[in-house]
């Protein structure tokens, strides 16, 4: 029953004069966890905007959900693919209150020209439930903190009714127990929806732990694919990050005492 | 106080505008206040009023001049701020004073009085003619009516730009949509308000509106109740004190907006701390 949902074959992505990918390849099979880590400038992100069809490819094929990236047909397959960023500023007297950010979720699906309706509404009022937002439903979205625009953010992903989950450094910038709690929203939500789940993160102690398996990137390419235990070793860190491995293990033991 | 003057037709015919206009740039001044653009409209609306004294000059209708002049000024903004590649402000401050350097060089080169040149930048809302009410009419109930529609597409297109691209709502296209609907807008009401004011009646009751609430459906109807107030308000004064209309609304518009910045209640959540409270709008 597993099947291919993410099939990119050497897909290279360029941003003006930069190479972002240079001929990536990477299949994901449906239900699977897959952690993407690498530092800063690795290509992570762009890898999630040819996921989702924001992305425009300067050769090879991206299969995304049986849809193929080609420019003007990522709207149908957008609106199946949900996307949580990074935590954004907003305005703090932004008018909208946190209910109507996360209907936006579900804006693509009813298309143009229809209004939500009241399925809609209660599919909102369940997701605020399922992140723990419930309380916080009327208050102006500008008002909440990073972590709880964040469980805000993954709302909004879940009422879009998502196949796909894509998540972009959800815990950047957010304090030690709020990552630990949305770490642990994301893989409940993961195990309990039957997603397909895509978590890019430079910082390896954001990593859920639950992962099945580790992508990492380096410059624009796969440098290394595999289960977490084989592949997060010293040694391979160490080069991922450019670091001698001392600093690595260092750094290691104070992400456990912390 | 012998207010007779309403009965006149050209009264009845200014008060219609106000009413039109005021929803009209009111509407418009929501999106500019909440996507954060307010350089972009008031360079949008002095290309207008360059573009109308080409038409002055040349012999052509001025509208047309001023509708492509704010349409073009648009189509080079709007890519660069899109694409963020360089900070907008700068691109918007050179394309703003070209356009006034524009504006001042055609009215150098007009030959004879320059009284429909002036008339261009102050407005004379008094002056309205039927088929000026009639194009202003039709681009109100436009702008209206779009929201109206495609009200959550821009909701969401306001709230995050990319955000509403990643589920699916052809954001791009929202924003190149109310950029040409800000050219529609700053053009039917030139005549009116003039180039050099009318932008304080797009900005000034949004960002009142602004001030008062936390819905978006509420700050569009306050908006625009703001916006035809101050055209009625400053229609009044302008008869009552002899004046120009445009400046009498502006100056309404923005008592308004102090009025509302000073019993905001979003400032008094925010009132302890050290923060200037000056709205960036302004």
């Amino acid at each position: 029953m597993e099947s291919t949902v993410i099939n990119i074959e050497n897909a290279v992505v360029s941003y003006r004069e930069d190479i972002a990918l240079r001929g990536v390849s990477f299949r994901v099979m449906s239900e699977e966890f897959v952690g993407i880590i690498g530092p800063n400038g690795a290509g992570k992100t762009t890898l999630l905007t040819i996921v989702n069809g924001l992305g425009k490819l300067l050769s090879g094929r991206v299969s995304v959900l049986g849809h193929y990236l080609t420019p003007g047909n990522g709207y149908s397959l957008r609106k199946k693919v949900g996307y949580v960023a990074q935590v954004q500023n907003i305005d703090p007297r932004m008018p909208m209150n946190v209910r109507e950010v996360v209907m936006i979720g579900r804006y693509g699906l009813l298309g143009l020209l229809s209004r939500p309706g009241r399925h809609d509404w209660k599919v909102v009022d369940e997701m605020l439930e399922l992140v723990g937002m419930s309380h916080l439903a009327q208050r102006p979205i500008g008002h909440l903190s990073g972590g709880e625009q964040q469980r805000v953010a993954i709302a909004r992903c879940l009422a879009q009714e998502p196949e796909l989950f894509l998540l972009d450094e959800p815990t950047a910038s957010l304090d030690w127990k709020a990552q630990t709690d949305i770490l642990e929203l994301v893989k409940q939500i993961h195990d309990s929806r039957q997603l397909t789940t895509l978590f890019v993160t430079h910082d390896l102690s954001c990593l859920p732990v639950a992962c099945d398996r580790v992508v990492l990137m380096k410059e624009g390419l796969i440098w290394g694919e595999g289960s977490p235990d084989e592949l997060l070793t010293d040694a391979n860190l160490s080069q991922l990050y450019d670091m001698p491995i001392s600093a690595v293990e260092k750094r290691r033991r104070e992400a456990i005492l912390v | 106080m012998d207010l007779s003057i309403f009965e006149y037709q050209f009264m009845q015919n200014a008060i219609l505008s106000a009413f039109l206009g005021g929803i009209a740039c009111a509407t418009i001044g929501v999106f500019v206040v909440l996507m954060h653009m307010p350089f972009i409209g008031v360079c949008m609306s002095h290309a207008a009023f360059a573009g109308a004294l080409l038409g002055l000059w040349l012999g052509f209708n001025p509208l047309i001049g001023a509708f492509a002049f704010s349409l073009l000024s648009a189509a080079i903004i709007g890519p660069l701020a899109d694409r963020g590649e360089l900070n907008p402000e700068t691109s918007v401050g050179v394309i703003f004073s070209l356009m006034l350097g524009l504006a001042f060089l055609f009215m150098g080169l007009m030959p004879g009085t320059k009284s429909g040149a002036l008339e261009l930048l102050w407005g004379s809302i008094l002056t309205n003619t039927r088929s000026d009410i009639i194009f202003l009419g039709i681009v109100t109930f436009v702008v209206v009516g779009l929201v109206f529609i495609f009200y959550k597409e821009i909701q969401a297109s306001i709230f995050h730009r990319d955000m509403a691209l990643s589920v699916g709502i052809p954001a791009t296209l929202i924003l190149y949509g109310i950029l040409f609907l800000t050219g529609a807008t700053i053009t039917a009401s030139l005549r009116s308000i003039g180039g050099l004011l009318i932008f304080s009646l797009i900005l000034n009751p949004a960002a009142a509106a602004y001030q008062l609430t936390y819905s978006m459906k509420r700050m569009f109807l306050l908006s625009a109740g703001f916006g035809v107030f101050s055209g009625w308000i400053g229609l009044l004064l302008s008869y009552l004190f002899n004046i120009p209309s445009g400046a009498t609304i502006v100056v309404t518009s923005s008592v308004i907006f102090m009025f509302a910045a000073i019993f905001s209640p979003k400032r008094k959540v925010k009132g302890w701390q050290a923060k200037p409270l000056v709205e960036e709008g302004s």
